[in-house]
């Protein structure tokens, strides 16, 4: 990568670059750069086509590779979307697991919002440890707290309902939010607070009024990294769900959609692209987000 | 006019001042601040983390309480060979497809940080394995492993290279191959804009002192590149270490940890046999044995934290 910087580099600050040179090193750029980058994108994307190609091909192609190109769809159809969406409870199943995201990200921005002020602008004796202790809350995977919380959820008479995973999914989504937005928080110039206290501003109100508006590209990546992360949630779901139509919509596919031996791989497939699609399409309207919380997460 | 807006207006000042005399109360303040996410996670993170160590303990099943035991539950299980192997499968799964995810994610990285047309553009779609569920892509791979409509076994008798179908999850090895390449496929996007971050950061004088020193090209890689990405490669693998090793849904969804028990991870395990299969105290000891790897790898995130000031070229203070 560096030397192709540096090759770019070199002519450029010559006066003439001999014609071979340039040809070389447009060769070396499309072998070194773009091959093993086209291969990394086809490798990545290719899933998402299968998944997407398979929703939409009638099952007389599915299940024939030699008379059809299994690349290619050559009448498609809509019956898996049709058959999912009337003959299963899948409408309901997105609808639960839109209503739990959206609860569960909105109880931790409201949570991780506050603690975040009060570690980052409240200072206080051990303040920094607080923090420290919520960033450790995050390396506590949910895996090794599924079987106890389970015993939990059913002493608070919760068991198979979706309130359950709203108040669970915060575990993991305060300590994320609270790191991104102490972030945040410091990137806000203090003197602005202090104005405001001069100016005989309450503690709230210099919250809500001057904090926050200009913390708001904060909580947005919060906000929708929240709202992923616990679109995604699998193991909680899987553990504390029984009913069919309480079930989200990752679980419903893997415990409901397959039955018997012989499985339904076009409806599968066009589950799990519309189960995909709410995030994706999200996602694509809000990628520096992403890609900003990610990073400013990680050099936190 | 003036006078109602007077009369409106008292009240409300007086409350006010009330209130806010009790929220300009710095401790008060702190305390109905922090209240929210740290009760939250005392009640659903402490507590259960506890009540798992304690569950371990016991021979508690589902809809009975149970009693302390001592080390029974380690006991069986030491003498398992499920368990031992779920042990050897987790090693294994973490430590392949962090190699994996950790040199193909710096290699994207490296690819990445060129100048390119539609940067932004890629960046989105690579993230993308990313940010859809896990299990609805593991579900896509499973489907790609098919045993009879595998497109890849298709793909590969198409070009001649083999004769009959690839077994991807029918045998144990097979197996577990397919599962450490469906991880490392979802990993690499998260590895990749990590540590392009980090890159970025990278002051560009720092290439052109190393040139004009007539440093090659792994010269820069190796003495100016990788030191400096240090400090982020460090979290970015805690991070990754910890939850591939507690992975759950991948297993979950592509073998359920067959064939014939050799795709174990501890987690699913853990949930096999506490949650489908009632034992509650059982499962929870498979769980806790995973705290001493977890421990292990935040130390060593701990430490990769503490050196990072001379690595950025910051002053030792």
């Amino acid at each position: 990568m560096t030397d192709a910087i540096a090759e770019e580099q070199v002519p450029t600050s010559r006066t003439a670059p001999p014609e071979r040179l340039s040809w070389d090193s447009g060769m070396r750029r499309f072998v070194v750069l773009w091959l093993p980058l086209f291969c990394f994108v086809i490798i990545l994307l290719f899933p998402f086509y299968w998944m997407t190609i398979t929703a939409f091909k009638p099952d007389a192609e599915l299940y024939d590779f030699s008379t059809h190109n299994p690349f290619w769809i050559t009448s498609p159809t809509l019956a898996h979307i049709y058959k999912l969406l009337f003959e299963t409870s899948y409408p309901s199943w997105l609808l639960t697991t839109m209503g739990v995201a959206v609860g569960s990200t909105f109880l931790s921005l409201l949570a991780s919002t506050l603690a975040a002020y009060a570690i980052q602008r409240l200072r206080f004796t051990g303040s920094q440890y607080v923090g420290l202790a919520i960033y450790l809350a995050y390396l506590v995977p949910p895996s090794i707290l599924f079987i106890p919380l389970a015993t939990i959820i059913v002493q608070l008479g919760l068991f198979d309902s979706p309130l359950a995973l709203i108040l669970v999914y915060p575990t993991f989504l305060v300590p994320f939010c609270t790191w991104l937005l102490i972030g945040y928080f410091k990137s806000i110039p203090y003197e602005l607070e202090e104005c405001a206290l001069i100016d005989g501003a309450t503690r709230l109100q210099i919250l809500r009024q001057i904090t926050l508006p200009l913390a708001v590209p904060g909580l947005i990546s919060a906000g929708i990294f929240s709202f992923t992360l616990s679109w995604n949630e699998f193991i909680y779901a899987l553990a504390f769900i029984q009913s069919s139509e309480n079930k989200t919509v990752s679980v419903a596919i893997l415990t409901e959609l397959i039955t018997g031996d012989v499985y339904q791989w076009g409806a599968l497939m066009a589950g799990a692209l519309l189960g995909s699609l709410p995030v994706a399409i999200f996602y694509s309207f809000f990628v520096d987000y992403y890609v900003s919380s990610l990073t400013g997460a990680v050099k936190e | 006019m003036s006078v109602t807006a007077a009369e409106t207006w008292r009240p409300r000042a007086t409350q006010q001042g009330w209130l806010s005399r009790l929220f300009d109360n710095k401790a008060f303040l702190i305390v109905m601040c922090l209240a929210p996410a740290i009760g939250l996670l005392m009640v659903f993170l402490t507590y259960p983390l506890g009540l798992g160590v304690w569950l371990a303990f016991t021979d508690t099943t589902i809809g009975q309480r149970g009693i302390y035991v001592g080390l029974e539950n380690f006991e069986f299980l030491f003498g398992d060979p499920i368990f031992w192997n779920a042990i050897f499968f987790s090693v294994f799964y973490t430590g392949v497809a962090t190699v994996g995810k950790f040199g193909l994610g710096l290699w994207l990285a490296l690819l990445l940080n060129n100048h390119l047309p539609f940067k932004s553009f890629l960046r989105a779609i690579i993230l993308l394995p990313w940010i859809v569920p896990t299990v609805l892509s593991a579900i896509a791979f499973w489907w790609i492993y098919d045993p009879q409509f595998s497109i890849i076994s298709w793909v590969f008798i198409e070009l001649g290279l083999r004769e009959t179908n690839i077994d991807f999850i029918n045998t144990a090895w097979p197996a577990r191959w397919s599962l450490i390449a469906a991880n490392i496929w979802r990993g690499i996007p998260f590895v990749a804009i990590s540590l392009l971050a980090g890159l970025q950061t990278i002051s560009p004088s720092l290439y052109e002192a190393a040139m004009l020193d007539g440093a090659t090209a792994w010269q820069r890689f190796r003495f100016v590149t990788f030191p400096m990405l240090l400090p982020i490669l460090a979290i970015v693998m805690t991070f990754s270490i910890i939850f591939t090793f507690t992975d759950f849904q991948l297993v979950y969804a592509i073998t359920r940890g067959g064939p014939v028990n050799s795709t174990h991870l501890l987690a699913t395990l853990a949930f096999q046999r506490g949650i489908p299969g009632g034992q509650l105290g059982e499962g929870a000891a498979i769980a806790v044995a995973m705290i001493p790897f977890l421990v292990f790898a935040t130390l060593f995130s701990y430490f990769a934290l503490a050196r990072r000031k001379w690595q950025q070229g910051e002053s030792n203070d």
